[in-house]
């Protein structure tokens, strides 16, 4: 429906980085056998996504394909697609143990860009983020809630954490970007 | 008197005045200044008063072991006690107080206390406040409330921010003493990254004021040359004004940052803590200073020799013209000679060794020094100040041969390594004979989580305290840090100092040797507690054998110093008292942080309104604009009531309560959690969740549920619906999704990990709306789509469709028993939705209501709720949900915790509802008392109040309540006590707990 | 503050992405057992002084339980695997006892 809205509905701040939240991004939730041949030919056909592997993650033409743990993906692809690319993969995966859950709306996804951006990230996630780079997914923890980040370029953080903490999210996140607060090593 | 020289001072500008204040007095110092240098400088010998004594005290030494001056700092938002002068840079308007006197700190009133000393010794107040109780109330404790205390308490909030950094390093080096800078080249020619942090704002430590080669050419060139090679280096990070605070597990160390503490206002966070994880650290902490014991050694201008020559090289400010140096050991010799050439008198160099030849006592009597051999200070004279002093044999009992005029003293009892951080995590310490000084064992290191040491020490951190033995032992340890962390092995040779000659220091715990009772109760080693030698010789007679029980008894190194000066001379002297060896008597506990950090710095950026998450529902900023009373559900906010602006919140809970069961209301429900559980095991699993049998739910229908643990206790309860052939939802508590999703993934993957389940959590998914009330459908009907008459939508089932065009999963359950719908819609819909229902409902009388009418309205017709009826040790039979607890299986978690005896027991308390005789309300937790008393004299108790409201539909206080044999007693009528002080029994029926609606033919329409 | 590696998603995890979840590989007594049994399935527990087995679930990380051996006096780790065992694997423990000979050993 045209009147959906994102939890902060795009808020922004500018910083020695900047913080922006995405607006409604399309999420589902895939639990099953990652090993399995028909897993691997559904994501694909879904996203155009190779089955990524531990700890990764890989976009391509469909959506963005995100390795969560040993029978989790994230799958991301356009908000008003979400439920249509569920049906797909519940369909393909029908003869499956498998689970595909819409949880679009359960998220909300920041972007943090600017040179110094791993800084941002590094006061607020006991994750080393100097040794990251794009392609690696990591969960872990944001000051107090739990979320996920991964590199989209040298200089691009993009950040998934749930609805209900999005304004502490971003908070946070605008707080480690503030003008004056630049730490110099990263 | 202390003041400014006229040249030396090689960290000040001297172009670059700056004005401070204290005691309400102005004073200028220079750049580069720290507080307690600008207060030397100022000539300001006195800046504070003693703890316990109230006796005068001046600064003793020029780093963080200062235990003398600390004063208040800043003001208004920026105040802050007990910070040290020696580690406050100066800055422009600096405004400082002293601390601990009254009313001012010429003339204290609290001195009273040094004059009746000798009343007040060790345990003085163990011993005075046993008894009685009314003693201690009335006279004691105001007293010492009084008299107590080192700063004040800051009052106004704090206006500086505060962050954390995660930093992952191979090796952190703590120091940016030369020992420091020479492991981190070391360490950073291996490859490994390499952060070195240094707590003041200089590299190099000591050395340039002692001076001396590396490598050829002056020391302190050397530090600029390796600290800009090591800048160059891309895998080297350098920090000034960070301190390495504390060692811990697995390589993890906290880095206190003081970014701005020098700069205040500047926008820049006040402090940073970094936490800070290494595969390996080098602890190049130096070593610090020890006083000597002798009377008077306390009296503002007795100061360690090493901060006397740090005055004098680092600032240009001498501690006095005439200044005694008293020692032990050689280097004092050094401040002798600095002070010498920088044309200030040494009227004589006191040392307790006998015959003193070494090449530094040469120079001394070269620059012609008198060196006065086997000799101690009897006593010092003076007041607030220093005016001379006597000596004696050190080998007597302190009887004067002389005195000297003087108005400062320079003390050395040698020099102890800073053991500190390699001691945080369980690293251990030997004692060396020949130093006397307890230093890092290397054979016995902190361990990390591979079995291996960690943590290694450089310089005289490890005990070596001649300029070459630091640099040899620096670049050892550097190296072994690189290739432990996985660089590769060094090659280089280590930076060369020429060796050098000393002759051996010798231990003096007491001066003179022989010193009296009277002498001794003069000789303070603890300078902030006032703790001397006379109590801790009076602990040991007293009985106290362990350093952990003597420290806690005197209070020796217990206070905000942490014992840094005064550890190893009051070991010393309990070891002599107790006729055992020092390593035998042992060292008390260094704990982390090194020296206080701030609460800011602990905390972070977690203040205000980043103190905690809060979660909110997509409707969140409509209740907010609405005026909502919110209150905590877990993370959550949820509305409480909404008041209008003439309301009190009890009559707004009232005008909701009234209005839903009378026309509509609407509830945001959508922090309930919501588990999908699906697969084809998930039946089997759904009834080892629940209590009920989940299994045989249709699909399209919903069954309220029961979560125990194995212990049997009720933990969670919720509709849970059938979705499809291999699909459950359940819905939880507020707070309960993601502990019951945590449950069920337990469960999952530690027990039944062959089951083939998978568990989602879509709560976050879903905005969910409880349209409650007579006028429910009829909302739901105007805003058009599904089918939801009765026919179609019966109570307890579910259906999915559109209603107004959002798609929406609708179930007819009721927590109200009136007409309800809950509907969940996806959340980004979520305002959206219950916009449409406020305005369609608008015809209907429609109203939100909070969490308060939720309460209510759920007792008034006796459903439980999670945390009111259950708080851990109730299980479902106690609340008389046996209806819920399906007999047809042989197992669900918590069954068979719910067969022993204690549960079986008829005499557990039952859940009945309970009428009060006259309508009032009862007291929330109020206990029901029976006949009898107990072994106590107290009446027994025989039930408590659960939940009790007043119920604005029935107009009268009602409650639930478990009561022992409540079911069998029907009709009776039972005390409940108030606690008001007045002697008020309230007297209530046990009756059944619905008191609403029996036959629910409200809902069932 | 302990860094334990998730065998899950393969991250060395900072303990505060971490939540302790007790003793390992207790055996579920259900319906049927003997009130002795139950006890000790409920509340008995090793807390040793040294070598140790434990729970642990990698919380705000991939959300998954695994299993770590690990000494409670040293700290040291001696290995972490899979929550789906009932024991510990026996390279693990043979490792471990040739570290501490002086252990009772797994039982």
């Amino acid at each position: 429906m045209s009147n959906a809205v994102s939890a902060l509905d795009g808020a922004t701040y500018q910083g020695f980085c900047k913080v922006q939240e995405m607006g409604l991004v399309g999420m589902i939730t895939l639990r099953g056998d990652l090993g399995a041949a028909a897993m691997a030919k559904a994501v694909k056909a879904v996203t155009g996504v190779a089955m990524p592997g531990q700890g990764a993650v890989t976009t391509g033409k469909g959506g963005t394909v995100a390795w969560m743990s040993p029978d989790e993906l994230l799958v991301m692809v356009d908000h008003a697609g979400a439920d249509a690319a569920v049906a797909k993969l519940s369909k393909a995966l029908a003869k499956e143990h498998a689970l595909a859950v819409n949880v679009s709306d359960a998220r909300a996804v920041f972007h943090v860009t600017g040179q110094a951006a791993r800084e941002v990230m590094a006061k607020l996630s006991p994750a080393d983020v100097s040794a990251l780079a794009p392609g690696i997914m990591r969960r872990t923890r944001l000051a107090q809630v739990a979320g996920a980040f991964h590199m989209l370029d040298e200089g691009t953080f993009e950040v998934v954490c749930f609805r209900s903490v999005a304004g502490y999210v971003f908070d946070v996140l605008a707080n480690a970007a503030k003008p004056g607060s630049e730490v110099g090593v990263l | 008197m202390s003041t400014r020289l006229a040249d030396h001072g090689r960290l000040i500008d001297r172009s670059k005045p700056m004005n401070f204040e204290f005691n309400g007095k102005r004073m200028k110092g220079y750049e580069g200044d720290t507080l307690a240098s600008a207060l030397l400088g100022a000539g300001q010998t006195l800046v504070g008063r003693s703890f316990k004594y109230h006796r005068p005290r001046g600064i003793i030494a020029s780093g963080g072991e200062e235990p003398n001056a600390l004063v208040n700092m800043g003001q208004g938002g920026r105040f802050e006690p007990n910070q040290r002068t020696t580690t406050t840079e100066l800055f422009d308007g600096l405004y400082a107080t002293s601390q601990n006197h009254w009313p001012s700190l010429e003339f204290d009133v609290g001195v009273v206390n040094n004059y009746v000393a000798r009343f007040l010794p060790a345990g003085f107040y163990y011993k005075t406040f046993m008894a009685p109780r009314a003693a201690w109330k009335h006279v004691f404790e105001p007293i010492v409330r009084q008299s107590a205390g080192l700063g004040k308490v800051p009052k106004d909030r704090d206006v500086d921010t505060y962050e954390y950094f995660y930093h992952h390093t191979d090796v952190l080096i703590v120091g940016g003493g030369v020992a420091g800078l020479a492991a981190a080249k070391a360490a950073a020619a291996s490859g490994a990254k390499v952060m070195v942090v240094e707590q003041t704002a200089h590299w190099g430590g000591r050395t340039p004021v002692d001076g001396g080669e590396i490598d050829g050419i002056p020391a302190a060139d050397w530090i600029e040359a390796t600290v800009e090679a090591l800048e160059n280096m891309d895998n080297v990070t350098l920090r000034l004004r960070m301190q390495g605070s504390g060692i811990y597990d697995h390589g993890y160390a906290l880095g206190y940052e003081r970014v701005a503490d020098h700069t205040p206002g500047d926008g820049r966070p006040r402090h940073r803590l970094w936490r800070i994880r290494a595969q390996q650290i080098v602890n190049a902490t130096g070593a610090i200073e020890r006083p000597l014991s002798f009377a008077g050694n306390d009296i503002p201008g007795v100061m360690l020799a090493g901060a006397v020559r740090d005055y004098v090289v680092n600032w240009g400010v001498s501690a006095g013209d005439r200044t005694v140096v008293v020692t032990n050991n050689d280097d004092a010799y050094r401040t002798a000679l600095v002070l010498k050439e920088a044309g200030l008198e040494v009227p004589v160099i006191i040392d307790a060794r006998a015959a003193v030849t070494s090449p530094l006592a040469q120079a001394a009597r070269a620059a012609g020094i008198r060196v006065a051999e086997g000799k101690g200070i009897a006593k010092v004279h003076g007041g607030k100040f220093v005016t001379g002093v006597s000596i004696c044999a050190q080998a007597g009992e302190g009887s004067s041969l002389e005195e000297i005029k003087c108005d400062a003293v320079a003390m050395s009892g040698g020099w102890s390594p800073v053991v500190h951080l390699w001691s945080h995590c369980g690293g251990k310490l030997i004692w060396d004979e020949v130093q006397a000084f307890f230093r890092p064992d290397p054979a016995r290191p902190p361990l990390s989580h591979d079995g291996k040491g960690f943590v290694l020490t450089a310089g005289s951190a490890s005990g070596a305290l001649g300029l070459s033995d630091v640099l040899t032992d620096a670049d050892a340890a550097g190296k072994a840090a690189g290739k432990a962390a996985g660089g590769k092995a060094g090659r280089k040779a280590a930076p060369k100092a020429a060796a050098e000659v000393h002759q051996a220091m010798e231990p003096v715990w007491i001066m003179p040797q022989g010193a009296s009772i009277q002498k001794r109760m003069k000789m303070w080693l603890d300078y902030q507690n006032d703790v001397k030698v006379s109590d801790v010789q009076l602990a040991a007679r007293e009985g106290y054998e362990s350093v952990e029980h003597t420290k806690r008894y005197t209070t020796l190194g217990m206070a905000t110093d942490q014992g840094k000066l005064s550890n190893i001379n009051g070991l010393a002297v309990l070891s002599d008292a107790l006729d055992q060896p020092i390593p035998q008597t042992g060292t008390t506990t260094f704990r982390p942080p090194y020296t206080p950090i701030s609460f800011g710095a602990i905390a972070g950026e977690a203040k205000d309104e980043l103190f905690q998450p809060i979660r909110k529902t997509p409707m969140h900023d409509w209740h907010e604009e609405a005026g909502a009373y919110f209150e905590p559900v877990g993370h959550w906010r949820r509305p409480y009531t909404y008041p209008k602006p003439d309301e009190t919140h009890a009559q707004a809970v009232n005008r909701e309560v009234l209005n839903t069961r009378e026309r509509l209301g609407l509830l945001d429900a959508s922090t309930l959690g919501k588990l999908i559980v699906s697969g084809p095991d998930a039946g089997r699993f759904m009834d080892m969740m629940y209590t009920n049998l989940m299994s045989t739910l249709p699909v399209g229908k919903c069954r309220y549920g029961l979560m125990c643990t194995e212990n049997g206790f009720l933990s969670d309860d919720g509709v849970v619906a059938r979705i499809d052939e291999t699909t459950w939802l359940c819905h939880t508590t507020s707070g309960g999704a993601d502990r019951i999703h945590a449950w069920m993934e337990d469960w999952l993957q530690c027990e039944w990990w062959d089951w083939k389940v998978h568990v989602a959590n879509v709560t976050e998914q879903l905005a969910q709306v409880a349209v409650v009330g007579p006028n429910a459908r009829k909302v739901l009907e105007k805003l058009g789509g599904m089918d939801v008459s009765k026919e179609t939508l019966p109570f307890m089932q579910w259906a999915d469709g559109t209603i107004g065009g959002f798609d929406a999963r609708v179930y007819r359950i009721s927590f109200s028993g009136e007409l309800s719908y809950e509907i969940a819609v996806p959340a980004s819909q979520g305002r959206a939705f219950w916009d449409a229902l406020l305005e369609a409902g608008e015809e209907f009388g429609v109203m939100p209501y909070g969490t308060e009418a939720l309460h209510i309205m759920r007792a008034e017709k006796g459903f439980i709720m999670i945390g009111d009826e259950t708080d851990g040790t109730i299980i479902p039979q106690d609340l008389g949900l046996n209806w819920a607890i399906s007999k047809k299986k042989d197992d669900f978690l918590g069954k068979r915790a719910q067969l022993r005896s204690h549960m079986v027991d008829p005499d557990r308390w039952k859940l009945v509802g309970l009428e009060t005789l006259d309508g009032t309300v009862i007291p929330d937790g109020a206990y029901a008392v029976g006949e009898g008393v107990n072994a106590n004299g107290q009446k027994n108790v025989i039930g408590r109040v659960t939940s009790t409201y007043f119920s604005p539909t029935l107009n009268k206080g009602i409650a639930m309540g478990l009561i022992k044999h409540g079911p069998d007693r029907m009709g009776e009528v039972v005390d409940f006590p108030t606690l008001d002080g007045t002697g008020t029994v309230i007297k209530a029926r046990i009756v059944d707990q619905v008191f609403y609606d029996k036959e629910g033919a409200k809902g069932n329409v | 503050m302990l860094t334990l590696h998730c065998p899950n998603c393969g991250v060395m995890a900072d303990e505060t992405e971490l939540h302790a979840e007790g003793e390992a590989h207790i055996k579920r007594f259900g319906p049927g057992s003997s009130d002795e049994e139950f006890e000790n399935y409920l509340f008995e527990r090793k807390n040793p002084k040294g070598v140790h087995f434990e729970r642990w679930r990698h919380v705000a990380g991939c959300g998954k339980y695994f299993h770590a051996a690990r000494n409670t006096m040293t700290l040291e780790v001696y290995g972490t695997y899979s929550a789906q065992t009932l024991a510990p694997p026996k390279t693990l423990v043979n490792a471990i006892k040739k570290k501490h000979p002086e252990w009772e050993g797994w039982a």
